[in-house]
């Protein structure tokens, strides 16, 4: 019978002030974390400890990979000190006079601190003077837009007028659909600057990272003389609900992976993060035509 | 006087209600059944079209045909995109949505071209590259890719002409020529009208308001330099009248190729580089 029966539970008291916390004039008494300390493993969903990922950006519980921004992968991957950068200050015009288009790009600039989503310039890598170009998945997922689209233009140009090698870090949802047709010309535009660089014998590395889809597929990714992934890096031309809803059928998980390229011949070799730097540099050692020369 | 007032105004409101026909319209009539297919302006403008198939790697994509005809006295290379009358065909043919060995085939067909020095013309007339497993498996992105890098350095001329519906990467896979061109009433653009509102807006139902947004029809990309000419279609569309289309094309396609013809190769290559270097909107 007093099974359904409200049970009355007294009031704790909090000196005689019971209320503040509804009020939520007592703040100061909660237990609280600051932000940004810890941050949700968006693969094993446990909560991470910031400081524990560590420089290259990995869960220490499951081993995800943390997407990096652009400047963290320059930092990452130039030697220390040696990166130039490129046309800083390129920004993206409004070219379909897309409704808040100009608007958006400034939100995103002040939230990355970088122009566009990619940054261009010249380093060494492991003492290796090279081009190196790094996409941003966080300016409005990495997608290519006439910056992106003339910027890694450019950083060909001078990688075949310098005879360097080129690599490129790719991290786009694909084409910049705010400025319409213009984005998909830069396919092409990139596509035939990559075509003259490789015509000179120079060379090309693209580095797949989480995610590279689409129009950047579809182009300059898939064109490197050598191609390296990360691990589990979600990698394809079609978008997964695309295709679900056209083919009706649910796809299994690996589909659309580093590994799955790898198994069906589109990756030449997929690399951890922590070991990217020595696999680049021992690349770059490989077609340096002065053989081991190296400078500190 | 007045009869002459009286007719300039009829005029004038024909002329903008056919000219002026809204992007959302051009759209509908791209994607018509019955507008003609790649196939037949191939067998009207040239003759003795021979087809070739296969891509050497995997198999024949039927979305993709291609081989060598005569342009009257000028042995050339031709590629198309092939969609249907009926659902049948449209089954054979995929929809007009090549897998990646369709673009081999293309892929292969000009180099075959550049070998022999025959120009390459194609038609383009797709709602763009398959989305598909097989189609990822077998590396729809390298395909494309490589179309545009290769197309981008092949040593012959090319003029591309977008026929119905030329739908992004799958139609720029064909398009990296020294000339592009439109019919009146196609559509050339980064994704589907109801695609881009349904990913910048969640809302697919605002596709008409996308087409107009988007500059997808001849006229616009002629005006932003994306496209080189626009060819005429009777009012309605080139199904209405489709001898006077083909006829059309057939002529300027005359023109242009003598004159591409005379370049030499390093002249040609360097404008075609040029051609889509310029394109993009951005300050510094």
């Amino acid at each position: 019978m007093n099974l359904f029966k409200k049970r009355k539970y007294l009031p704790v008291g909090n000196d005689g002030q019971s209320d503040t916390k509804k009020d939520g004039a007592n703040e100061a008494n909660t237990p609280s974390v600051p932000e940004g300390m810890y941050i949700k493993c968006p693969s094993c969903g446990q909560a991470i400890y910031k400081k524990s990922i560590g420089a290259s950006k990995i869960c220490p519980e499951c081993a995800h990979y943390f997407r990096v921004s652009s400047k963290e992968r320059v930092r990452m991957t130039a030697d220390a000190g040696t990166f130039q950068e490129f046309d800083k200050k390129m920004e993206a015009k409004n070219p379909l006079n897309y409704p808040d288009y100009e608007k958006k790009i400034k939100t995103m600039q002040e939230k990355t601190g970088v122009s566009d989503a990619v940054v261009c310039g010249k380093c060494k890598i492991g003492g290796f003077d090279t081009v190196l170009c790094v996409m941003d998945s966080g300016f409005i997922m990495g997608s290519m837009g006439s910056v992106v689209g003339e910027k890694i233009t450019r950083a060909f140009e001078f990688a075949t007028k310098n005879k360097l090698p080129i690599i490129i870090f790719t991290a786009s949802g694909g084409a910049r659909m705010q400025e319409g047709i213009v984005s998909l010309m830069q396919m092409a535009k990139v596509s035939a600057a990559a075509a003259r660089h490789s015509e000179d014998g120079n060379l090309y590395v693209t580095v797949l990272t989480d995610p590279t889809t689409g129009g950047v597929t579809a182009s300059f990714a898939m064109l490197g003389d050598i191609i390296l992934s990360e691990p589990k890096a979600l990698i394809g031309f079609a978008g997964r609900r695309v295709i679900e809803q056209t083919i009706k059928q649910k796809l299994p998980d690996e589909f659309q992976t580093a590994e799955f390229l790898l198994e069906h011949g589109f990756v030449d070799k997929i690399v951890e993060r922590d070991c990217m730097n020595n696999v680049l540099t021992e690349i770059l050692r490989l077609h340096n035509p002065k053989g081991c020369e190296r400078s500190e | 006087m007045y009869l002459q007032k009286f007719y300039d105004s009829i005029i004038r409101k024909v002329v903008n209600a056919v000219s002026n026909n809204a992007a959302s319209e051009i759209v509908k009539i791209a994607r018509k059944v019955s507008r003609p297919s790649a196939l037949e302006y191939i067998n009207h403008i040239f003759t003795g079209f021979i087809e070739f198939h296969g891509d050497r790697n995997f198999k024949d994509d039927k979305a993709v045909v291609g081989g060598i005809a005569m342009l009257d006295d000028m042995p050339v290379t031709v590629i198309g995109i092939q969609k249907g009358h009926s659902t049948e065909e449209n089954i054979e043919r995929n929809f007009g949505s090549p897998h990646p060995e369709g673009y081999r085939k293309a892929l292969r067909l000009m180099k075959q071209a550049e070998k022999f020095n025959r120009p390459v013309i194609t038609f383009i007339n797709t709602s763009g590259a398959f989305c598909g497993v097989g189609a990822e498996e077998r590396g729809q992105g390298e395909a494309i890719a490589r179309n545009l890098l290769e197309m981008s350095t092949l040593k012959t001329p090319s003029i591309s002409i977008v026929i119905g519906e030329g739908g992004s990467g799958g139609a720029l896979a064909l398009a990296v020529t020294d000339r592009v061109w439109m019919l009146e009433n196609s559509v050339y653009s980064i994704l589907s009208p109801e695609g881009f509102a349904s990913i910048l807006w969640k809302d697919a139902s605002r596709s008409k308001e996308a087409a107009e947004l988007m500059k997808i029809t001849a006229n616009d990309l002629l005006e932003l330099g994306i496209i080189d000419k626009v060819i005429k279609e009777v009012p309605g569309g080139a199904q209405n009248d489709f001898a006077f289309t083909a006829n059309l094309l057939k002529s300027k396609l005359r023109v242009e190729l003598e004159e591409l013809c005379a370049k030499d190769k390093e002249t040609l290559l360097e404008e075609r580089y040029q051609r889509f270097r310029k394109f993009g909107a951005f300050t510094e």
